[in-house]
């Protein structure tokens, strides 16, 4: 009972928080938490529920972003209208690749994901009279207040949310289920494989090309290595996922919650503590140390990726009752 | 009339021929078994029938219809099921749930794919179980899974692959007495089958393959009296 309540309380606690908190910080913080919901369960679908894991997230979602930016500078629309077409051309993106790279498995099919995050990039890079290059796309924010971002954000997500657990409950969940855990059993029991991983591709690629489209409208400057960054974007998708636990249905907003908050106590070296300690010491090699730990964000996300697999192999989520009980264990100890 | 009908099937793998020249029938409601030495090409052989792979020469027909080359779901949809002879359950779902998703082929709604899921778990005598990890099942209940499975996509022909290997006696007796329930139903088997007693007892004919070739072809009373046969197979058993 306590268990279903939760995400009603969360979804109550997230409609005020814009209202209680002011501070353009956290707001800003709590915006991307939820842009990375919308991401970490549509990589959720396909790589948790599915089985088909994807190091190539970012194809999608900086085809998202693309589009909402090139509606704005190239035919004069609304950024907005990229929230729906984003949406489409990721898709349009994710079929051809998916009716090729699905005939791959396993290990094979992540690497041709990686691959697609790549070309993508590339071509965001060359082909500049589209694109414009790395001089990237600006745009000008509807809003000045962050309050219309987050709650639209807020939408998506909980959007998101409910679009895996419908399908999840479906007979395209359990289709889902059966490919991830054996392909060939799944085969014979009439289930048309290549087909249904093409449809679990497709709704994770329009969410994480909304979620692009609203990071073009939010952020209002992209470039190709923002966009299509394979460790901020891809494998940033992949941790959410982990970390928040795979195949579960609020795994990644937990995920994600978490991983904005390490992202962010390193881009600030621990909220400034460690540069303030550095300078403190007075050493030059602190300094310096200092300085490279606020830069080796991605080298954490390593490190964490570990941890997460050796100790909680099922994420924050899938793991939580192992959780619950190791604390208490050591306050009956303590105790 | 003949529900499955192989025209002399050739698979080969490289310079081997793993099924070769291959041709029997199997008529409705019959049980025919598929017996041979290990190494003889029978899981090939089912593999071809499934749609896993298609054939090299030769056909399949299926009701009338040719269907080599046609894919394993496409051929459930069709009315053929098959197990596995090693199991592949859905391990992180529940029995119910590997049943359900199964049933999804003849049901449009998920409530109508538990009902049919429910029927198949119960005929298997797996009711009990429905709610255990399919993971965590022993042997003989993953085995009896697979047929649950594959009834669920209420199949007309039945492909058995050595659902027998591995049980105990009492666990032996409850699949028989499932086998011959199937068959009541009106449902075509082909088994693949080592355990003699039990393809001696259950079959209405036998086929036996040795090297990839069909080397006899009748009642379980003619295979048993055959030279050929007991050379091949029952010889070595009797040495033992």
């Amino acid at each position: 009972m306590v268990k279903k309540a939760v995400p009603f309380i969360a979804l109550a606690a997230l409609l005020v928080f814009p209202l209680v908190v002011k501070s353009d910080y956290y707001q800003h913080l709590m915006i991307l938490v939820l842009m990375w919901v919308v991401i970490g369960s549509a990589w959720n679908l396909i790589a948790g529920y599915t089985g088909q894991v994807s190091f190539g997230d970012a194809a999608f979602f900086g085809t998202g972003a693309y589009t909402a930016g090139l509606l704005v500078t190239k035919l004069g629309w609304s950024a907005w209208w990229g929230l729906f077409f984003g949406g489409i051309t990721a898709v349009l993106i994710a079929m051809p690749f998916g009716w090729i790279c699905f005939r791959l498995r396993g290990a094979y099919f992540a690497l041709a994901t990686l691959a697609l995050n790549e070309i993508m990039r590339h071509i965001a890079t060359i082909w500049e009279k589209l694109t414009y290059g790395m001089l990237g796309i600006l745009i000008v924010q509807t809003f000045a207040s962050k309050l219309p971002y987050y709650y639209i954000s807020l939408a998506l997500a909980v959007i998101s949310l409910i679009t895996v657990r419908l399908v999840m409950r479906s007979k395209y969940g359990y289709y889902f289920l059966s490919i991830r855990e054996d392909q060939d059993a799944a085969e014979s029991m009439g289930i048309n494989t290549h087909h249904y991983k093409m449809i679990s591709l497709v709704i994770a690629a329009a969410l994480t090309g909304v979620a692009g489209a609203l990071y073009m409208n939010y952020m209002g400057f992209i470039d190709p290595h923002v966009v299509f960054s394979l460790h901020d974007i891809s494998i940033m998708a992949i941790l959410v996922g982990i970390v928040g636990g795979v195949g579960t249905q609020y795994g990644p907003a937990v995920g994600a919650f978490i991983m904005v908050a390490v992202q962010e106590l390193f881009r600030t070296g621990g909220y400034g503590l460690i540069s303030k300690l550095a300078k403190a010491s007075g050493s030059e090699t602190i300094i310096s140390l200092s300085e490279f730990i606020t830069k080796a964000h991605v080298m954490g996300f390593g490190i964490l990726v570990v941890v997460a697999i050796l100790f909680l192999p099922n994420g924050v989520v899938g793991d939580w009752n192992k959780i619950t009980r190791l604390v208490l264990q050591k306050k009956i100890k303590g105790g | 009339m003949s529900l499955l009908k192989l025209d002399r099937a050739v698979k080969n793998f490289g310079g081997l021929a793993a099924v070769n020249n291959v041709s029997f029938e199997v008529h409705k409601g019959e049980i025919v078994g598929l017996i041979g030495p290990n190494g003889a090409g029978k899981t090939t052989l089912f593999n071809v029938i499934n749609g896993f792979y298609s054939p090299s020469k030769g056909d399949v027909f299926f009701d009338g219809k040719k269907i080599s080359g046609m894919k394993p779901h496409i051929l459930c949809r069709m009315g053929m099921a098959r197990t596995f002879q090693i199991v592949k359950p859905l391990k992180r779902l529940s029995a119910l749930h590997n049943v359900i998703a199964s049933a999804f082929v003849r049901a449009n709604t998920r409530a109508r794919a538990e009902e049919i899921a429910v029927e198949a778990l119960k005929f298997t005598n797996l009711y009990d179980d429905r709610d255990v990890l399919s993971k965590a099942l022993p042997i003989g209940k993953r085995k009896r899974l697979e047929i649950a499975r594959a009834l669920a996509t209420q199949p007309a022909l039945l492909l058995l692959d050595e659902s027998f290997a591995g049980l105990n006696p009492s666990e032996l007796n409850e699949s028989i007495e499932i086998i011959r329930k199937i068959k009541e139903k009106g449902i075509t088997i082909l088994i693949i089958e080592h355990h003699m007693k039990v393809i001696m007892s259950i079959s209405d004919r036998i086929v036996v393959l040795n090297y990839g070739e069909k080397i006899a072809e009748g009642t379980p009373h003619e295979i048993g009296s055959n030279p050929l046969v007991v050379e091949a197979y029952l010889g070595e058993a009797q040495d033992a």
